[in-house]
C-alpha cells in the first residue's frame, strides 16, 4: 500500500513535466518530417553532388549517438559562439537525429510506388515535379505513415536523453525528485508508468491511422 | 476534310542498354557489371492522317508498346524524328542537333496526346471522379468546379456515370480501363494511344472496353492501337501496320491485309488468332 502510495504522490510533479515532452517530441518531428522528406528527395536526385551529401548526412547521424549528438549541439556548440538554450537544443538534435531515419521511410515507400502511377501522370502533360508532389509522394504516405508513427513513439521515449542536457523533462525530473526524497522505485516506477500511459495510446493511433489510409487500396 | 499529318515517325530507332550484376564466376575474374545493348526499334518510319485509326499488330516483344512509348516521350529515341501535330515532342531541334525539350514544354505537349495503359495506371487513391478532375485541375488549371463539369460528361460516355464516387479497387478491370479511357479524353488530346488496352482484362469485360474504342474512333480522334484482338482490328482500322523485331513489315487496309496477307509474319499471326 507503502508502495503504491508513493507511486501515487510524484506523479503529479511528473505529470508537469509531460507538456515539455510533447513540446519536445512535436517539434522534433516536425523538423524530422520535413528534414527527412528534403533529405530523401535529394537521395533521390540526378544530381550525384546533391545525392552525396545526403548520403553523408545520413551516415554521420545514423552513425553516431543521439546522446553524443544532443550533447555536441549544448556544451560543444557554445565553444564557437552558438549557445541553444535547453528545450530547443532538444528539439533541434532529436529533430536532425531522425531526420536521418526519417529519409529511408521516405525514400522507401516513394520507391514503393509503381511506376505506372508516374506514367499516367506524364502520359497527362503533369510535369516530373508536379507528378511527384501531387501524385508520388501523396500515395506513398500510405507507406510511410505506419513507419512514420512508430519513430514518433520512439521519439517520445528518446525525449528523456534530453535530461543530460538541463532540459526538465520526465526522467530529470524524476532525478531530481529522487535527491530530496531518495523513493527510488516508487519515483522511476511512476516514471516508467508515466511513458507507457504516453506511448501505448499512441500506438494504438498508429493502427488505427494506418488501417484508415490503406481503406482504398 | 483535312489530310495533315497527325504523326509522323521517321527512321525511329531506340536501343536499351541493361547492366546487370555479374555472375560469381564473371565476379572472380573481375568483371564489375555486365553491359547489354537490346536494339529494339530498328528503323520505324509511319505517317499518320489527322482522323485516322491505325491498328499495330505484332507478336510479343517485337517493340510495339515502345514505339508507342517513344510517340510521348515516355521512351526517348536515339535517332531519327517524332512529330506530332507538326511539332517535335521531347525535343528541339538546334543546328540540326536534337536537344532535349524543356519539361514544361514536353508536358504541355504530352498533355495532348492521351495515352492507355494495359494495366490501366488509374490513380489509386482517388475516386474515379477525382482521376479524371485531378489533371484537369493540374495541368489545366481548371477550378474543381469547370473539372467536375467536364469530368462527369467524359464518365458517362464510357458509361460509367453511377461510379464516380467509386475507388479503383472497387472497380472491374473494364470498368477501371473505361476510368482511364475517361480520364485520357478530359484532357481534349488530338491523338489517342492505345497500349493493348484489353489485354489484362478477363474475357467476359473486353467487349465493353472496345465498344468504348469504337465510339471514340467514330467521333474522329487520331488513334494508334495496339491489339491482340484480331476481329476487332479488322473492324475498326483504317490501316493495319505489322511489326516484328523492330520494324514495320507489312502495311495496309485490313481487308487487303487479313484476305491477303504478303509477309510471313502476317500470315503467322492470322492463322494462330484464326485457331485460337
Ligand atoms: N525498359 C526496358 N528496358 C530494357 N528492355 C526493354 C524495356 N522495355 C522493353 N524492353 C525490351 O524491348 C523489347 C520490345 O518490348 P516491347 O516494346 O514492350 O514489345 P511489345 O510491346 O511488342 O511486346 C522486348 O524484348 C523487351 O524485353
Ligand atoms: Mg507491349
Amino acid at each position: 500500500m507503502d508502495f503504491i502510495n508513493g507511486v501515487l504522490s510524484v506523479f503529479p510533479a511528473l505529470l508537469g513535466a509531460t507538456p515539455v515532452v510533447l513540446q519536445l517530441a512535436v517539434g522534433a518531428m516536425i523538423l524530422a518530417l520535413v528534414g527527412g522528406l528534403v533529405l530523401a528527395l535529394a537521395r533521390l536526385s540526378g544530381n550525384r553532388i546533391v545525392r552525396g551529401i545526403a548520403i553523408v548526412y545520413v551516415e554521420v547521424f545514423r552513425g553516431t549517438p543521439l546522446l553524443v549528438q544532443l550533447v555536441y549541439i549544448y556544451f560543444v556548440l557554445p565553444s564557437i559562439g552558438i549557445s541553444i538554450d535547453p528545450i530547443p537544443a532538444g528539439i533541434l538534435g532529436l529533430g536532425l537525429n531522425y531526420a536521418a531515419y526519417l529519409s529511408e521511410v521516405f525514400r522507401t515507400s516513394i520507391l514503393s510506388v509503381e511506376s505506372g502511377q508516374t506514367e499516367a501522370a506524364l502520359s497527362l502533360g503533369y510535369t516530373p515535379v508536379k507528378a511527384l508532389w501531387r501524385i508520388v509522394i501523396p500515395q506513398s504516405f500510405t507507406v510511410s505513415l505506419g513507419p512514420l508513427g512508430n519513430y514518433f513513439i520512439a521519439m517520445v521515449k528518446d525525449t528523456a536523453l534530453t535530461s543530460v542536457i538541463a532540459v526538465m523533462e520526465i526522467l530529470k525530473t524524476a532525478n531530481s525528485i529522487n535527491s530530496q526524497t531518495f523513493q527510488t522505485t516508487e519515483i522511476y516506477t511512476a516514471a516508467a508508468i508515466l511513458y507507457l500511459s504516453i506511448s501505448l495510446p499512441l500506438s494504438r493511433l498508429v493502427v488505427i491511422l494506418e488501417k484508415k489510409a490503406r481503406s482504398h487500396e | 476534310m483535312s489530310n495533315s499529318v497527325a504523326i509522323s515517325i521517321q527512321d525511329v530507332h531506340k536501343t536499351f542498354h541493361l547492366s546487370t550484376s555479374p555472375s560469381l564466376w564473371q565476379r572472380l575474374r573481375g568483371t564489375k557489371k555486365v553491359h547489354t545493348a537490346v536494339e529494339v526499334l530498328k528503323g520505324v518510319d509511319l505517317d499518320i492522317v489527322s482522323g485516322e485509326t491505325i491498328v499495330i499488330l505484332g507478336s510479343s516483344g517485337s517493340g510495339k508498346s515502345t514505339l508507342l512509348r517513344c510517340i510521348n516521350r515516355l521512351e526517348r529515341i536515339d535517332a531519327g524524328r517524332i512529330w506530332v501535330n507538326g511539332e517535335l515532342v521531347g525535343f528541339v531541334e538546334k543546328n540540326g542537333d536534337l536537344v532535349d525539350e524543356r519539361p514544361r514544354a514536353l508536358a504541355a505537349k504530352r498533355a495532348s496526346i492521351g495515352m492507355v495503359f494495359q494495366h490501366f495506371n488509374l490513380f489509386l487513391n482517388k475516386t474515379a471522379l477525382n482521376n479524371v478532375v485531378a489533371p484537369l485541375c493540374a495541368v489545366k488549371h481548371m477550378t474543381h468546379d469547370q473539372a467536375r463539369e467536364r469530368a462527369i460528361p467524359a464518365l458517362e460516355m464510357v458509361g460509367l456515370g453511377d461510379k464516380v464516387d467509386t475507388y479503383p479497387s472497387k472497380l472491374s478491370g473494364g470498368q477501371k480501363q473505361r476510368v482511364a479511357i475517361a480520364r485520357a479524353l478530359a484532357m481534349d488530346p488530338s491523338v489517342m494511344l492505345f497500349d493493348e488496352p484489353t489485354s489484362a482484362l478477363d474475357p467476359e469485360l473486353v467487349g465493353e472496353v472496345l465498344a468504348v474504342i469504337k465510339k471514340i474512333a467514330h467521333s474522329g480522334t487520331t488513334m494508334v492501337i495496339v491489339t491482340h484482338e484480331m476481329q476487332f482490328a479488322r473492324e475498326i482500322a483504317d490501316r493495319i501496320v505489322v511489326m516484328d523485331e523492330g520494324v514495320i513489315v507489312e502495311s495496309g487496309d485490313p481487308e487487303t491485309l487479313f484476305t491477303n496477307p504478303s509477309h510471313p509474319k502476317t500470315k503467322a499471326l492470322l492463322s494462330r488468332s484464326s485457331n485460337g
